[in-house]
């Protein structure tokens, strides 16, 4: 891939994440991971070791008293048009060229360099720092849908790479175009349990698809936006507070995306 | 001086050279036949047999609803017809008694079985026949040797990375990682 181009696919796998219906209740980052065999942290405390491919932020308006404002913002792997993390990659363990625009991530391939951290804004990649210990009984119930991790490599939220494969498949079976999947065919775990149906998944290339809309509304935006990574995944908030967050560091002075810093 | 004498007989070329061939030979010869364990199937199932009644491979062998693919047969699909012997075959008498009748899935070894990391879709290659890349066994009355690494523990026969590459990119489909990986 060309370096600093956004390479275009004839689906685009996106997200928007409404972050005035997000209640912060976590409930993504738990199916997250069952759904990827994330392994329970011996030590979740300690923050620097904890992996989470999708990990939600406490936002605050910085008010006291009546004006005091939170909002919780769900960050994934945002499979950005133009990744930071894949031209860094000495040994092309990730890469951004599968129809749909997922970034991959092939933990056998990764070497544990960790440039691809270093290099992603979003802090959307982790380091295994320990082989995965399940609580016995907890290896029976390990999803096929994710191989398992060992120590020493990095990983990152793929949407749920496998349950595109699998509606694929189903399309096909249905004599339907694996190619151009319904609305809704496929779904990502956290996108399916958000309670409050704070997040939207879908092609935002194509009209048809509810994503579409929800990507180019007034209040929608991308985090850093600036930075020209060109994210695949999207925020609506009608807050202006927590639009103006989504660029809220490396300013420049000048307004990242249209909208104006303060 | 005198040290040169005395290693008279275990220098020069022709030491070297038995040494070079004993061990080309061990690399080439012993080394490929050690490393595998040979197994055999725990029940000597005829592919020939059943397809001489007339049977598809995806009569037994069949998709799901959802376009996944169930593989192996379970006992369930066996007992439609072997819930007791009818034949004479005694290979079918091990099944019916030991499995079919105890409740017990026969535990096959699988020649192709994939590594963990990879995500092989039976859907997308149906329009190839099975032959194509598994073991022609419809032909075969008693199951081929399987060939275990010992070392990876995966079978000999199952299909490599470069194998699946070049029929991708020989038919013009992508290579892109996660086409395959997981
Ligand atoms: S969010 Fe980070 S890890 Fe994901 S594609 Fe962008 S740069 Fe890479
Ligand atoms: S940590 Fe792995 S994926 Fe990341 S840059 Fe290094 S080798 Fe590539």
């Amino acid at each position: 891939m060309a370096h600093g181009a956004t390479k275009e696919f004839k689906v685009t796998w996106g997200m928007v994440i409404d972050l005035d219906k997000c209640t912060g209740c976590g409930a993504c980052m738990t199916a997250c991971q069952v759904e990827n065999n994330i392994a329970p942290m011996v030590d979740a405390s300690n923050k620097m070791r904890t992996l989470s491919w999708m990990l939600v932020f406490e936002l605050s308006n910085k008010k006291s008293g009546a004006e005091a404002e939170v909002a919780y913002l769900p960050r994934p792997c945002m499979q950005c048009g133009n990744p930071a993390c894949v031209p860094v990659c000495p040994v092309v363990a990730t890469e951004k060229n599968e129809e749909g625009g997922i970034v991959s991530q092939i933990y056998p391939r990764c070497i544990g360099c960790r440039y691809c951290m270093a290099a992603c804004p979003y802090h959307a990649r982790y380091f295994n720092w320990e082989d995965p210990i399940f609580p016995k009984g907890m290896e029976k119930a390990l999803s096929p849908s994710t191989s398992a991790r060992p120590r020493g490599v990095v990983e990152k939220c793929n949407f749920c790479h496998t349950r595109f494969m699998e509606a694929k498949d189903k399309a096909r079976q249905e004599g339907g175009n694996p190619e151009g999947l319904a609305d809704g065919a496929y779904m990502p775990a956290c996108a399916e349990i958000c309670p409050t149906g704070a997040i939207s998944f879908g092609d935002v290339k194509n009209k048809e698809h509810k994503v579409f809309d929800l990507a180019q509304g007034k209040d929608a935006f991308r985090l850093l936006e600036k930075l020209g990574l060109n994210p695949q995944v999207y925020y609506v908030s009608k807050r202006e507070w927590v639009r103006k967050l989504g660029d809220n560091y490396a300013a420049t002075g000048k307004p990242g995306a249209a909208k104006k810093h303060s | 001086m005198e040290e040169k004498k005395q290693c008279k007989g275990c220098g020069g070329a022709l030491p070297f050279l038995i040494g070079f061939v004993a061990m080309l030979v061990v690399g080439w010869v012993v080394f490929p036949k050690v490393i595998y364990s040979q197994k055999t199937q725990p029940v000597r199932f005829s592919h020939k047999i059943h397809q001489e009644q007339g049977m598809e491979c995806a009569n037994c062998h069949a998709f799901r609803d959802d376009g996944s693919y169930a593989g192996l047969p379970k006992n369930e699909k066996c007992q439609e017809c072997h819930a007791d012997v009818v034949g004479s075959d005694p290979a079918e008498k091990v099944y019916v008694e030991q499995y079919a009748q105890k409740n017990k899935e026969v535990p096959w070894l699988v020649y192709q079985y994939q590594p963990d990391n990879v995500f092989f879709s039976h859907k997308a290659h149906e329009s190839f026949e099975c032959k194509e890349c598994h073991l022609e066994v419809g032909k075969m009355d008693t199951p081929p040797v399987y060939y275990e690494n010992r070392l990876s523990g995966y079978s000999k026969q199952t299909m490599k990375m470069w194998q699946c590459e070049r029929c991708h990119a020989e038919n013009g489909v992508s290579n892109a990682c996660h086409v395959c990986h997981k």
